[in-house]
């Protein structure tokens, strides 16, 4: 029962940590969008850019929603039901921006698309800026006893709450302009190549503030000087970190995005990692804290779920790397602008 | 207002909302799916354009589909978190499964067909609308699976304070479940028959490629004609399913208060659910109720009174859906035998009131499906899940009533705005017809 358990908690980190890695560039990407484009073509080939993945990647949000629900029912209910009014903005977010990219150039006047420009802004930022508040007040605990819950939507914009969204912003709009340096045409992406050099400063600056915040916000550090070894988790974050900026300078977008790819997942497998085995600590009292041991579901639907995983999971990841590669290369102006089923 | 009150109107309305959407996708996948195929088989341009034009309109209903569906999953730990912390351990598994097997491969291949014209050859694009097709349908078949558990809860033990599953395939093979899907599915092909031939009426009225839409509604006609008459068939399974299964719901589904053998079914009644009696009952055919719902003519059917009033479903609402649902259903069975015999004898263009009468008929499977639903759900309660757990049980209970308030104000108004974009765009593009 508890190998079951530990695996699932495994697999409940990666599939956030793969999400947070595929949406993040998207969400980077849409923030940037309105403001990285100049005019309405250079936007519309940021936009295409990302037409053909940003589905793919956000089926790896409701993925980790459904797991947490098969895996461990209880966090999944009180998470949900706690974290109620965050996760609603989140979700009135992911739906204005998912159809701004398919409306948006269905309609040819300026105050069509600039409407959904500022969809696609604001339904990328408030995602990528709430994600982070939200694992950041996992990271520390939510008030909860045996009344429920006792915190609200203010009580989460907590200083440590907020270092943690500003960590997600950034990994994600660097991680975005990577992805625009590698991917759009027409100057766009040099433009884009430079502004993550500049981003990366800032990325730098509120990273090495959230780790030395998270030494006296958190407990997360606890579980490495118990495992020394894992340390490779936090020493490949910041590996990743650096690697974006040799690459960048170097005019590699390529093994740059590579590289925040990595500091993405490795920055999510070190909170993780430090939260084991707790999905959702009470900072109240650790007796109501819900982790992989006393919120699962039982051993016999864990199995099954398991057989599904390791089956379908590596299929999924094989086509979509096989996606990713047939739509490699820069996308140009003149591209968008021949082909009339673009976005 | 309560938290239950508001949670209940709020999933009834983002529900209902998504499944708006869903039944075009799942029939109209498999009709652009048979387009291209037939493109790449033959080479025929008129196929490839009816690809793009259909193809543009299912994109514009999909994204709207697929972006409200985030919400449903959500719903879950949002507004029932008691629901979810009671039957998580069985229920969760289908959704998991589902996002897992078939979102995955439909929302990935959606992106290589919008985007893959000029990247891969031919065939690997019309099997990416195959692959799209088939993972929506599968996609239905495990969101239907657990609807299905929650209809008929089968293998699961009470242990540790909630369901646990014991029994997977008694999960998978739940008869009542697989039912629904049928059902649903085939529902879902007629909403996308029917859109296909009104759409296409409109352009032949105004005498608009005629040659395009004329072999489209061919097309939709012969698929719609199959698949309403099937649509009934399962639909009567499903019900006779259902009087097994729930026999409350069926008593609701055809206002029955006094049980009794031989049950005639009454074509015209009018429930008085106030003093648990109909005021009107007539043209009575003797017996076919009690065939309808066993197969045997003489079979007992139990009436609501036989149930205490704390476990019977509102009536009216289940009995006025139901009959709402059938009359419907016979009807799409009429209009598209007329639309296939016409459109065979190629006398659409002298027709043109049947083609205004399609044309004005694309809601009404809309309405078909959003009825059934209510069949469905309102004929549950005041189950959550039938027989175990009641929906009043089943709210989450660290909400307020200010935050659902808030949250039933903003899903209104969002998916108001969006369900207006949505029908101009729809209506802008088909009608500007395959030349844009």
């Amino acid at each position: 029962m508890e190998k079951y358990q530990a695996i699932w908690f495994v697999l409940w980190g990666v599939l956030w940590a793969v999400y947070f890695m595929l949406d993040g560039f998207d969400l980077g990407a849409g923030v940037l969008e309105p403001f990285l484009g100049r005019n309405d073509d250079e936007r519309r080939v940021i936009v295409n850019t990302l037409g053909p993945v940003w589905d793919g990647n956000e089926v790896w949000l409701i993925t980790a929603g459904g797991a947490t629900f098969a895996a461990f029912p209880a966090v999944y209910a009180e998470l949900f039901s706690y974290l109620y009014t965050p996760l609603l903005i989140i979700l009135f977010a992911l739906i204005v921006r998912g159809v701004a990219f398919e409306f948006r150039g269905k309609e040819e006047g300026a105050g069509w698309r600039r409407l959904w420009d500022a969809a696609i802004f604001v339904g990328s930022f408030l995602p990528a800026l709430l994600f982070g508040v939200a694992f950041g007040n996992i990271f520390q605990g939510l008030p909860m006893d045996a009344d429920g819950y006792h915190g609200s939507l203010v009580g989460l914009l907590n200083p440590y709450g907020l270092i943690t969204g500003a960590l997600f912003v950034l990994l994600f709009v660097v991680h975005g302009s990577l992805w625009i340096s590698m991917r759009a045409g027409n100057g766009v992406g040099e433009r884009a190549q430079a502004l993550a050099g500049k981003l990366w400063y800032a990325l730098l600056v509120v990273a090495v503030a959230f780790l030395a915040y998270t030494k006296f916000a958190t407990d997360l550090y606890n579980n490495f000087m118990f495992f020394k070894v894992m340390l490779v988790l936090p020493g490949a974050a910041v590996l990743g970190l650096l690697g974006i900026k040799v690459f960048q300078a170097k005019g590699r977008p390529g093994l740059a995005f590579l590289s925040s790819c990595v500091t993405i997942v490795m920055v999510v497998f070190t909170g993780l990692f430090g939260l084991y085995p707790r999905l959702l600590p009470s900072s109240l009292n650790p007796a109501y804290t819900l982790n992989a041991f006393n919120s699962s579901s039982s051993e016999y639907t864990l199995k099954i779920m398991t057989v599904v995983a390791l089956v379908f999971v590596p299929i999924v990841i094989v086509y979509q790397i096989l996606i990713y590669r047939v739509f490699r290369g820069k996308l140009s102006v003149e591209d968008v602008k021949g082909d009339t089923q673009a976005y | 207002m309560d938290v239950l009150t508001l949670s209940r109107l709020q999933f009834a309305i983002v529900a209902a909302f998504h499944f708006i959407f869903v039944p075009l996708t799942l029939g109209l996948s498999i009709l652009v799916a048979y387009m291209e195929t037939k493109y790449v088989r033959t080479g025929d341009e008129q196929y490839l354009r009816m690809t793009k034009f259909w193809g543009k309109l299912f994109l514009i209903n999909f994204a709207i589909g697929i972006v409200t569906g985030i919400t449903l999953e959500f719903q879950f730990g949002m507004n029932w978190a008691e629901y979810s912390k009671y039957v998580g351990d069985i229920f969760g598994a289908p959704l998991a499964i589902e996002a897992t097997v078939a979102f995955f491969l439909e929302s990935t291949f959606i992106g290589l067909w919008v985007f893959g014209w000029n990247r891969v050859g031919k065939k690997m694009h019309a099997l990416s609308i195959w692959l799209v097709a088939i993972a929506t349908n599968l996609s239905a078949l495990w969101i239907l699976l657990a609807n299905g558990w929650m209809q008929h809860p089968v293998g699961y033990v009470l242990n540790n304070g909630r369901a646990e599953m014991v029994d997977f395939m008694a999960l998978v093979t739940n008869k009542y479940g697989l039912l629904k899907f049928g059902h649903t599915l085939l529902s879902g092909y007629v909403v996308a028959a029917f859109f296909v031939m009104g759409v296409s009426a409109y352009h032949i009225l105004r005498k608009r490629e005629l040659e395009f839409f004329k072999r489209s509604f061919a097309m939709a006609a012969g698929f719609g004609l199959v698949c309403s008459v099937l649509l009934a068939g399962v639909g009567d399974f499903h019900g006779s399913n259902v009087a097994k299964t729930q026999p409350t719901k069926l008593a609701a589904m055809e206002s029955v208060w006094e049980t009794q053998s031989g049950a005639p079914m009454y074509l015209i009644v009018i429930p008085d659910p106030k003093h648990e009696r109909n005021a009107v009952e007539a043209l009575g055919i003797p017996k076919l109720l009690s065939f309808m719902s066993y197969r045997d003519w003489n079979a007992e059917v139990k009436g609501l009174k036989d149930f205490p009033p704390d476990d019977r479903p509102p009536v009216m609402i289940t009995f006025l859906s139901f009959r709402a649902m059938v009359g419907l259903g016979m009807l799409f069975i009429l209009l598209s035998l007329a639309a296939v015999v016409l459109s065979r004898k190629d006398r659409l263009e002298r027709t043109p009131m049947f083609l205004r009468i399609m044309l004005y008929s694309i809601p009404l499977p809309y309405i078909a499906t959003q009825v059934g639903w209510l069949v469905a759900e309102v004929g549950r309660q005041p189950w959550i899940v039938y027989g175990v757990l009641r929906t009043r049980d089943a709210v989450s209970t660290s909400i307020s009533t200010t935050q659902v308030l808030g949250s039933l104000i903003g899903f209104t108004l969002l998916y108001g705005f969006l369900g207006v974009v949505d029908i101009y765009l729809l209506t802008k593009y088909a009608k500007k017809g395959p030349a844009a």
